[in-house]
């Protein structure tokens, strides 16, 4: 679905991103690793395309289409969708209100879904608020997730949807992202794919993922089965992962 | 005997500037309007009157009014009350039938205070009286409109608007120039009193044009426990707009909110402010205002004077440039003259946060979709105790136009 080439991004002039490759399949849900600043969140919003985030060199391609160059609406409507690690408050705008914009592009006005979203993750009062504005660490994260229900985009990105989460929302949190990329079914009949952005792995205790990656001072160290690299990380730290490539 | 000093007062000052906005020559504009005819229902106005004065929130049923005023340059074509308790009249209909009336002309406003306000009083071409009568609660509220329609000419009218004793009015005040008026200025004396337990909202929307001078000079007088909340808007071009309306909050208890919303475009220079005197105990006051400017200039004035203790009152003033060209300019004000006050203020003036544009995009909506959310959600000021209707139609004229085109 998604498929990373060469890629090498600058934020002013300094290169955060160097050589990057991934890719993630129709149906696969994977976890990406990495230490603070290692460039996991700058990876994201080159893939959303976020202006700043400027790419030097390499291609993305969503579904064979090289998307590289489009702006990030485009890329939204093409089908994906991102959780934002700190997204930016908006005055005057309520979480609703993008609730309603983003069910309107998809021609939907009322779901049951949203409501039973809503619900499970505690997010009625929250919803009549300017978004982000004032809201909890936690808040935040599951106010993304309720976005990305809204909006269902094919391929899904999840900046740390665990970090500030308590640990009965993490199982909500969980269960709203196996639905969203319908963990229900069977694999190779799923239409969604996702990459989910993680520091302990405590979402893939609820999420399962099926392949990670480790990114270390921008560049992807390391690729294979989640749970072995984590426990790896948790043995030998991300130095590990340095002396193995070696 | 009360005149005579009035018009000797005015005399003195009629060449007085202001202290704020630049000056603006009196004699370019002319006195002289063509008489036009009453007439007995808003719909008999012509098409082109009745759609400009629309857009500042006038509406042509009297079904959902509770009275309707309407003046013409200098004549007013309609003056009429939909119940009883309440009054709306020509002023100079007024100032003959009560004698009582003339001790609230100027009581609010010193006639001298610019050559404004005494040009009023030299030249006073009616304007409004609106009064709701003890106890009595209006629920529909009531409109006036200002309407110029001569070129050149200067409109000086002078509005006093009573809430008696346990009374409670909602107002909407729409002024507005036909779409043929090029130059023009417009002279707006407006003297609030709200006595005991009494509850005045105004909302005044203007939709001027691009050479209209304006120079509205207004006051308020708030008794016990009376409540003033006053909304301004302005999403359209004006020259020139500057005021500065004051409220004192005379009364123990007294309350007073002022919103302000205003646009300004390239050309369009706006200096606007509100300021409280708060001279009783346990009188509370609110200024906000937001500013946007889509590269014409605003200065955003607000003054607080906290004059005894127990009282307490907050300033907030936010500006948002869309345009390279515009200034906003925030200029609030504190002024403690007693212990055990509390006065806050907030001022914060930026360029639209791209941030927030691209979380929008992000969710799949268009630059111009995402920018127009973060407008809206600027200006979306939380207006409390309006009624509901009214709080639609302030909506429907927060539009604000953008390299021609409607933003929102
Ligand atoms: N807009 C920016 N301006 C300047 N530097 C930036 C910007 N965005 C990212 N960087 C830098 O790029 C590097 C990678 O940042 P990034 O946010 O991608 O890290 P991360 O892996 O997501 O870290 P964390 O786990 O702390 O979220 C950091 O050194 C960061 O300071
Ligand atoms: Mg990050």
């Amino acid at each position: 679905m998604i498929e990373i080439r060469n890629l090498t991004v600058s934020v002013d002039n300094r290169t955060i991103l160097n050589d990057v490759e991934l890719h993630v399949s129709r149906g696969e849900t994977v976890a990406l690793f990495g230490p603070n600043g290692s460039g996991k969140t700058s990876l994201l919003y080159a893939i959303i395309g976020i202006p700043k985030y400027t790419v030097e060199s390499g291609t993305i391609l969503f579904n064979g289409q090289d998307i590289t160059k489009l702006s990030i609406d485009e890329r939204a409507r093409l089908g994906i969708g991102m959780a934002f690690q700190r997204p930016p408050a908006v005055r005057g705008v309520k979480l609703n209100h993008i609730l309603e914009l983003c069910l309107a592009q998809r021609g939907v006005t009322d779901s049951a879904d949203i409501n039973n979203c809503i619900h499970e993750l505690q997010l009625s009062d929250l919803r009549n608020r300017d978004v982000n504005l004032g809201f909890s660490g936690g808040e935040v994260k599951r106010s993304e997730l309720v976005q990305l229900l809204a909006q269902n985009p094919d391929f899904m990105m999840f900046d740390e949807p665990d970090s500030g989460v308590d640990l009965v929302s993490i199982q909500a949190v969980g269960r709203i992202i196996n639905q969203l990329l319908e963990k229900e079914i069977m694999a190779r009949r799923r239409t969604k794919a996702a990459l989910i952005i993680s520091h302990a792995g405590h979402i893939l205790d609820h999420v399962n993922a099926d392949r990670a990656y480790v990114m270390l001072h921008g560049t992807m160290y390391c690729a294979g089965n989640p749970g072995d690299i984590l426990d790896d990380i948790r043995e030998k730290g991300y130095e590990g992962c340095i002396t193995c490539k070696k | 005997m009360q005149k005579v000093t009035m018009k000797t007062k005015a005399k003195k000052a009629w060449r007085k500037p202001s202290l704020y906005g630049p000056d603006i020559d009196l004699s370019v504009y002319t006195d002289q309007a063509e008489e036009q005819m009453p007439v007995k229902d808003l719909r008999e106005l012509p098409g082109q009157i009745s759609e400009e004065s629309r857009e500042a929130g006038i509406t042509l049923e009297s079904g959902c009014r509770s009275g309707s005023f309407f003046q013409i340059d200098h004549s007013v074509v309609l003056a009429s009350s939909y119940e009883s308790g309440l009054e709306v009249m020509n002023i100079s209909d007024a100032l003959q039938e009560y004698d009582w009336l003339s001790a609230f002309l100027w009581k609010a406003v010193s006639v001298d205070s610019d050559k404004y306000t005494a040009q009023s009083e030299l030249n006073r071409h009616n304007g409004y009286f609106l009064r709701a009568l003890p106890g009595h609660k209006v629920v529909f509220p009531l409109q006036a409109c200002l309407f110029m329609k001569q070129e050149g000419l200067a409109q000086n009218v002078h509005n006093i608007i009573i809430a008696e004793e346990g009374s409670e009015m909602h107002i909407i005040t729409g002024c507005a120039t036909a779409l043929s008026v090029q130059e023009g200025l417009h002279i707006g004396i407006s003297e609030f009193y709200i006595k005991k337990n009494a509850r005045i909202t105004f909302t005044m929307i203007h939709n001027w044009s691009e050479k209209i001078v304006v120079r509205p000079r207004s006051a308020a007088i708030v008794y016990d426990n009376g409540v003033f909340l006053s909304n301004y808007i302005c999403m359209k071009p004006v020259k020139s707009l500057q005021m500065y309306p004051t409220a004192y909050c005379a009364g123990a208890d007294s309350t007073v909110r002022f919103n302000s919303i205003v646009s300004a475009e390239k050309g369009s220079d706006i200096d606007i402010g509100s300021r409280v005197f708060l001279k009783a105990a346990g009188s509370r006051a609110e200024v906000i205002a937001r500013a946007v400017s889509t590269g014409g200039t605003v200065k955003a004035r607000g003054h607080l004077i906290g004059e005894v203790a127990g009282i307490k009152a907050h300033l907030e003033c936010r500006g948002l440039l869309l345009s390279d060209e515009g200034i906003i300019h925030a200029i609030p004000e504190l002024e403690g003259r007693a212990d055990n006050i509390d006065m806050s203020h907030e001022a914060a003036v930026g360029r639209i946060n791209e941030e927030e544009i691209q979380y929008l995009m992000a969710r799949g909506l268009r630059d111009d979709e995402a920018k127009a959310a973060v407008v809206r959600g600027f200006l979306d000021v939380e207006i409390k105790g309006l009624p509901e209707q009214l709080q639609k139609e302030i909506k429907n004229a927060l539009k604000i136009k953008e390299k021609g085109n409607y933003l929102l």
